[in-house]
């Protein structure tokens, strides 16, 4: 057999799994949602009808306030691994990046005992001020969520990035009078900005399509996977889930292409 | 002085990021092994849960593992014999087929599930049983042994070995086993622990693809966290740490390693 037909060989299986149990299917979806009964303007809903509206404004109110906390939190302590060596360092590293392939349903349960009706901070907030603080099923406890399982991947994106940075060109601005702080602000801020633009596009488009997160804790709030949710199995509605599905699809991949033209690779896996 | 006041505030900052992220796993940790977690862990120690939890979900334990070492005989099936290909034939069709294999890390789980269940509800037989589980866990998984196998074939010169192995006349078939495949040893293992903890840990997909017949772990999670005492979803959690720590610990160890080379 000649080398070059060994190389298709090669290639085959793969192709014949994604054509038929991902391109097939991406396919039949993008066509179920033009089949409601207001045919392709289906698509347009997800824009167009207001409480579908309020949930897409929504989802990407809290995939953006996610997406920033988590690049000031990440900053500040990869920066602070990456640079300082101490007893404990690898055991707090490891403890920051543990939490990277928790499902997130299992990410939902621990905002739950975090703050939960049986919850620490709920216990701890009733001794001290005597009243129960109980915030898990909130928008609040949602983000909290999100911060959990967005933050391991962001700190290790930043720490590499950190790593590659030039110290020279630090010590020559501070050589040259730079303040501590202008040297972060002019020198280091900028330097990381592609680590930023990658790592935060995988936490907002990670955040968008979050399911098992909200499946367990968002009872009364919506967000675009929720509301996509409960129209395919309460509601039936199958074409209106199939539209926001792709709709949610086109957002989160943008995302993330975007980001990419930007600074390089970027790799997501879902929470 | 200041360095010092500096160096003491970004400590104290990253201590209570650490604490966010570790206080709420040693809660549900200490909760499954404590007779009442309202009571507090004074009211005993105890490994009833844990017990409870393996009567009522063993099923669901067993499953999760069939699943997870099924998607991973698929991609590496499929995945490593694509990794060389894509390799050799670097262009622009093999560019494309990268892009479209690396497009369900993008597109969220719940999307993909329901194409899935668009296309092929109609074969009842297929979407009852738990391969259907299996198309989508392997289709999410596939982009990470295909990157871990191509980033290995790109720090070595596989071109080299492989027109070397020709020259001595081997056919390709032989020259991808006994050439190709030991070197890439260290993709396809990094490969394979990712595949096999996400697969474990997969809920997104695996919550609209399942049937009460066919429920994974990260199912089970779910169904206890909804509708049984804390104590008892928590021991399950616990029994899911167990089996997914020291996974992660390989996939540390490994990285470190490569990282030293």
């Amino acid at each position: 057999m000649p080398h070059k037909s060994f190389v298709w060989l090669c290639l085959l299986p793969l192709v014949v799994l994604t054509v038929a149990f991902f391109l097939l299917p991406m396919a039949r979806l993008v066509v179920t949602g033009a089949e409601g009964p207001h045919g392709l303007a289906g698509y347009l809903a997800i824009l167009v009808e207001p409480r579908y509206r309020a949930t897409l404004i929504n989802t990407v109110l809290l995939a953006a306030a996610t997406t920033v906390v988590t690049l000031v939190v990440a900053t500040v302590a990869g920066m602070f691994l990456q640079r300082h060596r101490f007893p404990g360092r690898a055991v707090l590293i490891a403890m920051l990046t543990f939490p990277l392939a928790f499902p997130g349903v299992v990410v939902g349960f621990l905002i739950i005992l975090l703050a939960g009706r049986q919850g620490l901070i709920g216990d701890l907030s009733n001794r001290m001020f005597g009243e129960k603080l109980v915030f898990a099923y909130s928008i609040f406890g949602l983000f909290l969520g999100y911060l959990y399982f967005s933050i391991p991947r962001v700190i290790l994106t930043i720490m590499a990035a950190v790593q590659k940075l030039d110290i020279g060109l630090e010590e020559a601005a501070r050589s040259l009078g730079a303040s501590p702080w202008a040297v972060q602000r002019d020198v280091v801020l900028p330097a990381l900005g592609p680590a930023f633009v990658a790592s935060g596009a995988i936490a907002f488009a990670t955040a968008m399509g979050a399911f098992g997160t909200a499946f367990t804790l968002a009872t009364n709030i919506d967000v675009l996977p929720m509301l996509i949710y409960t129209e395919f199995t309460l509601a039936a509605n199958f074409a209106t889930s199939a539209a926001l599905s792709v709709g949610l699809g086109i957002i989160a991949w943008a995302i993330l292409a975007l980001a990419r033209s930007f600074s390089g690779s970027t790799v997501a896996a879902a929470g | 002085m200041r360095d010092r006041l500096i160096f003491t505030g970004q400590l104290l900052f990253t201590l209570l990021v650490a604490a966010f992220l570790v206080v709420p796993a040693i809660l549900s940790i200490s909760a499954g092994v404590t007779v009442n977690y309202f009571r507090g862990i004074s009211s005993g120690v105890t490994l009833q849960w844990v017990f409870q939890v393996w009567e009522l979900y063993a099923g669901t334990i067993l499953l999760s593992f069939v699943i997870a070492f099924a998607t991973l005989a698929a991609t590496l099936v499929a995945g490593v014999p694509a990794a060389y290909a894509l390799h050799v034939r670097a262009g622009r069709l093999s560019r494309i087929i990268e892009e479209v294999i690396t497009l369900p890390l993008a597109i969220p789980g719940l999307a993909i599930a329901l194409a899935l269940l668009f296309t092929y509800q109609g074969f009842s037989d297929f979407r009852r049983s738990w391969l259907f589980i299996l198309t989508g866990h392997v289709i999410y998984t596939m982009p990470f042994m295909v990157r871990s196998v191509m980033a290995v074939f790109a720090t070595i010169d596989i071109k080299t070995l492989d027109e070397g192995a020709a020259s001595l006349g081997a056919p390709p078939w032989r020259r991808f086993r006994d050439v190709i495949v030991p070197n890439a040893v260290p993709g396809i293992l990094a490969g394979s622990l990712m595949v096999v903890t996400l697969s474990l840990g997969e809920f997104n997909l695996t919550w609209m693809l399942h049937t009460p017949l066919t429920k994974t772990l990260p199912i089970g999670l779910a169904d206890s966290y909804a509708s049984m005492r804390l104590e008892v979803a928590s021991a399950y959690t616990l029994i899911f740490f167990v089996m997914i720590i020291p996974l992660l610990v390989a996939m540390q160890m490994f990285a470190d390693q490569e990282q030293k080379r």
